[in-house]
């Protein structure tokens, strides 16, 4: 058995990428394309038929191989399916950092996973509290409830729209503007930044099209979510580069820093950088700006630490 | 025996003078006396070389039992000239104890299996073997064992003497009737005919085979007629489509791209990246996809190639196009866009293997070489590459130019999947070692890159540019975590076949394969 570190709760997710379950071929090194989370289905891309066989591969996958530190989740089939209890305790028992729940559409079917799990981590001896939760919303009611939802669970880390099956509902096609779906997407954000939790957008299904998916992943970023669903390997490095901060946003944040510190240092508590009045809300900002510069790889200096006084 | 890398070379090789490998450049700076061809005299006027038929060229040329001849493998696996011709000298004229020199074996030489097994052909020395040929000399049918040279130790083994040809079948895409001969302008052509060349002026008979005859003087021509004795006209020479496709496609598969991708970064972060660099890439997978990330660093250095070398694909054709590289040097074309722009471009020029490659010549091309990919079939954690035989210790592959190109150039990088299905690549000790550690300087892989220790330098440049790199232990213990450690093969004390290194020492041995009972 592998020993993965404890899931953090809150942590990178700019990728997302989905795979089947089933096919050793792609899960037993998943890890490679640098995707900050991988996402086991059990659901849609397993046939009926095959749910079981997808199960013990899932189980293998989880316990002999090492995923480092890339998360791995594992998308359950619906709770209207016969399939999810037994999805949750096969994940639960080769030790998934999460489960990501199918079709959620109330805080009901939150609570309803969060038993399964923690009956699973008793039954397997898995800490309890350990496993994750993150819901995709899938229908109008979903993303209706999406507040209630982010709130349901000390688990939950995040929602995530899943475009195929809301589009459906909401009887709309994929547009190159994402006007169809831009209420919902609006939406989630709103109830997951309430809730204090992430909110991850819907796969680019057209893999081929890298022109159309990088201008929806800017327009992802522009508006405020945390990452993507990712369908193909060559999806991963766009969105993670989009969704790490520019050079010129580290090197302004460390400028921001550091005339601060010398500002404070005077007892000045307002000023001007570049003809712009700063104060200690940009400060913050700036700090953060380089811890998550850091946690991307993009930044290995040490102002992110600077001003506990802030 | 234990050689420089290591392998155990049995006593009763070491013989008229034969060594074992003593490591990279042992020989250099020595000399080394070329022999000859005999020639025969033709003073008088003559209209014409053409014989009617390949008999009567083999009988010009004095074809007899116990003779070695010679093929190029330009044509791939859609060559017919190598089984046409040895089907004649067997079949028809009866003879027996021939050695077969060629440049490389594979699929389309089944025929040669069949006389091996039935003991007409008794020697073998090949750049690359393949297929059935390879299953039968591994199987132990060959008389003596077999000899594997790479396309740069082949024509300094003939050059020494070391190998004697006493008549060469050159098949060439047109030629006249005096055998000034081209891999272009015919029915099928192969574009560069540079593994022909050599063997042209080291034979003591050349017989052209070809199927479109053109006008006295064919030229420019690659093998000039003062070097043949007869011209054949054939039907066909060879099945375009397995020539050469249209064009090698980049892959499309995220791995390899990724492989690709990582190979450019490591060849961008040394300091041999500057303007005016040369460079060579395999058709293989990441090899080839590795062109298209090279363009990129060099668009954002403002930089462009000197030469590229070695098979030339249209990938690289596509960049001179773009103004990025100044000649393509051409030792072998790999698809048909590079076989055209070879007849078109005077910047695209053919070379001969020995200009390419010879360790014993006064300087061949790959010595200004700065970085060459190449694959493998295994690498071991002394950088050992195999190329030539199977996990399952069959022959069935070719050193080519790949111990060549790795041993002379400032930079050659290796781009392997970490597994291939059940099979680590990255292993232990490989099965055979074609191309020694002391020659291979990065290991690229999907689960990460390895430098060699004997390239600090380069491990530093990795470091500066922030390029991430592993122990190549920890590349094979992650590939055995995945794939398990294999059982070692099970070898009879039949040698089948020696690799020779470029220097022409012994680098390792083959062994008959004990068969498989289950």
């Amino acid at each position: 058995m592998i020993p993965r570190p404890k899931p953090e709760r809150f942590r990178l997710r700019r990728t997302m990428m989905f795979m089947n379950a089933q096919k050793p071929s792609l899960i037993k090194d998943a890890y490679i394309y640098g995707a900050d989370t991988i996402m086991l289905d059990l659901e849609d891309a397993v046939a009926e038929n095959q749910k079981d066989a997808a199960r013990f591969s899932l189980y293998h996958a989880l316990t002999t191989i090492d995923y480092g530190d890339t998360e791995v989740l594992v998308r359950i089939n619906g709770l209207d399916t016969p399939h999810w209890k037994e999805d949750i305790r096969v994940a639960v028992a080769g030790g998934a950092d999460g489960i990501r729940i199918s079709k959620c559409e109330s805080a009901d079917d939150v609570k309803s996973v969060e038993k399964q799990i923690l009956a699973a981590e008793r039954e397997f001896g898995v800490e309890e509290g350990r496993t994750l939760i993150m819901a995709a919303l899938e229908s109008a009611k979903g993303v209706v409830n999406a507040y209630e939802i982010c709130c349901a669970s000390d688990r939950m880390f995040g929602i995530a729209l899943a475009g195929g099956d809301f589009r459906k509902d909401m009887h709309v096609k994929v547009t190159d503007t994402g006007i169809d779906i831009m209420v919902a997407r609006g939406l989630i954000l709103l109830a997951a930044r309430a809730a204090g939790v992430q909110c991850f957008d819907t796969n680019f299904a057209d893999f081929k099209n890298m022109e159309g998916f990088e201008r929806e992943v800017r327009q992802n970023r522009k508006m405020g979510f945390d990452g993507k669903s990712i369908i193909n390997p060559r999806q991963i490095p766009l969105v993670n580069e989009l969704f790490s901060p520019t050079k010129d946003d580290i090197t302004y944040a460390e400028h921001l820093i550091r005339s601060y510190a010398e500002q404070f240092a005077r007892g000045v508590g307002v000023y001007t950088v570049d003809g712009k009045m700063v104060d200690i809300a940009f400060i913050k900002e700036a700090r953060n700006t380089l811890k998550y510069a850091k946690k991307c790889g993009k930044y290995s200096g040490d102002l992110d630490q600077v001003g506990g006084e802030f | 025996m234990i050689n420089a890398i290591g392998r155990d070379i049995p006593e009763e090789l070491l013989v008229n003078g034969k060594r074992v490998y003593q490591g990279k450049n042992a020989l250099d700076g020595t000399y080394v006396q070329r022999v000859a061809p005999q020639t025969r005299r033709a003073e008088r006027p003559v209209e014409s070389k053409i014989c009617t038929n390949i008999r009567e060229a083999c009988e010009r040329c004095g074809a007899h039992d116990g003779m070695t001849v010679s093929f190029h493998h330009a044509f791939r696996n859609g060559d017919y000239t190598a089984s046409m011709v040895m089907k004649i000298l067997v079949e028809e004229m009866g003879l027996k104890d021939i050695t077969i020199a060629a440049t490389s074996l594979g699929d389309a030489h089944d025929l040669i299996a069949e006389y091996i097994e039935q003991g007409k052909v008794i020697g073998i020395q090949t750049s690359g073997i393949r297929g059935r040929v390879g299953e039968t000399v591994s199987s132990g049918k060959l008389k003596s064992p077999a000899i594997l040279r790479s396309h740069g130790g082949r024509p300094r083994a003939i050059q020494a003497g070391e190998v004697h040809i006493d008549i060469a079948f050159l098949a060439a895409a047109s030629s006249d009737e005096c055998g000034n001969a081209s891999g272009m302008g015919g029915k099928s052509n192969c574009g560069s005919l540079g593994y022909a060349i050599g063997d042209s002026q080291a034979a003591d008979h050349v017989v052209i085979i070809t199927d479109t005859l053109v006008n006295f003087p064919n030229i420019p021509s690659s093998i000039a007629c003062e070097d043949v004795d007869a011209v054949c006209v054939v039907d066909a020479i060879g099945d375009p489509a397995k020539i050469a496709s249209k064009e090698l496609r980049f892959t499309q598969d995220p791995r390899e791209l990724m492989m690709a991708e990582a190979v450019a970064d490591v060849i961008a972060a040394t300091p041999y990246f500057v303007d005016g660099f040369s460079f060579q890439t395999g058709a293989g997978g990441p090899s080839l996809a590795a062109n298209h990330f090279i363009e990129a660093h060099m668009r954002e250095r403002g930089i462009h190639m000197g030469f590229a070398l070695g098979g030339i694909t249209g990938a690289v054709c596509s960049l001179q196009q773009k103004g990025l590289i100044d000649k393509l040097v051409d030792v072998q074309s790999f698809d048909l866009t590079a076989i055209k722009d070879l007849g078109e471009n005077p910047n695209h020029v053919e070379i001969s293997a020995s200009q390419y490659a010879n360790p014993a010549n006064k300087g061949a091309y790959v010595n200004k070489l700065d970085f060459v990919v190449l694959g493998a079939l295994e690498v071991d954690t002394d950088f050992n590459v195999n190329v030539v035989t199977g996990s399952d210790g069959i022959l069935r592959g070719a050193p080519g130019g790949h111990p060549d190109t790795a041993a002379a150039s400032k930079c050659s990088i290796v781009v392997t999947p970490l597994t291939r299905g059940r099979m680590p690549t990255v292993c232990e000790h490989v099965v055979t070692v074609t191309t020694p550690g002391d020659c291979v300087d990065v290991l690229v892989t999907e689960y990460g890159i390895a430098v060699n220790p004997r390239r600090s330098d380069i491990a530093k440049c990795l470091d500066e540019s922030g390029i991430k790199h592993v122990d190549i232990e920890e590349l094979k213990n992650r590939a055995y975590e995945l794939v398990g450690r294999p059982d070692d093969l099970e070898w009879e004390d039949q040698v089948v076949a020696m690799v020779e290194a470029r220097d022409g020492s012994l680098l390792d041995i083959v062994r008959k394969i004990k068969p498989l009972v289950l």
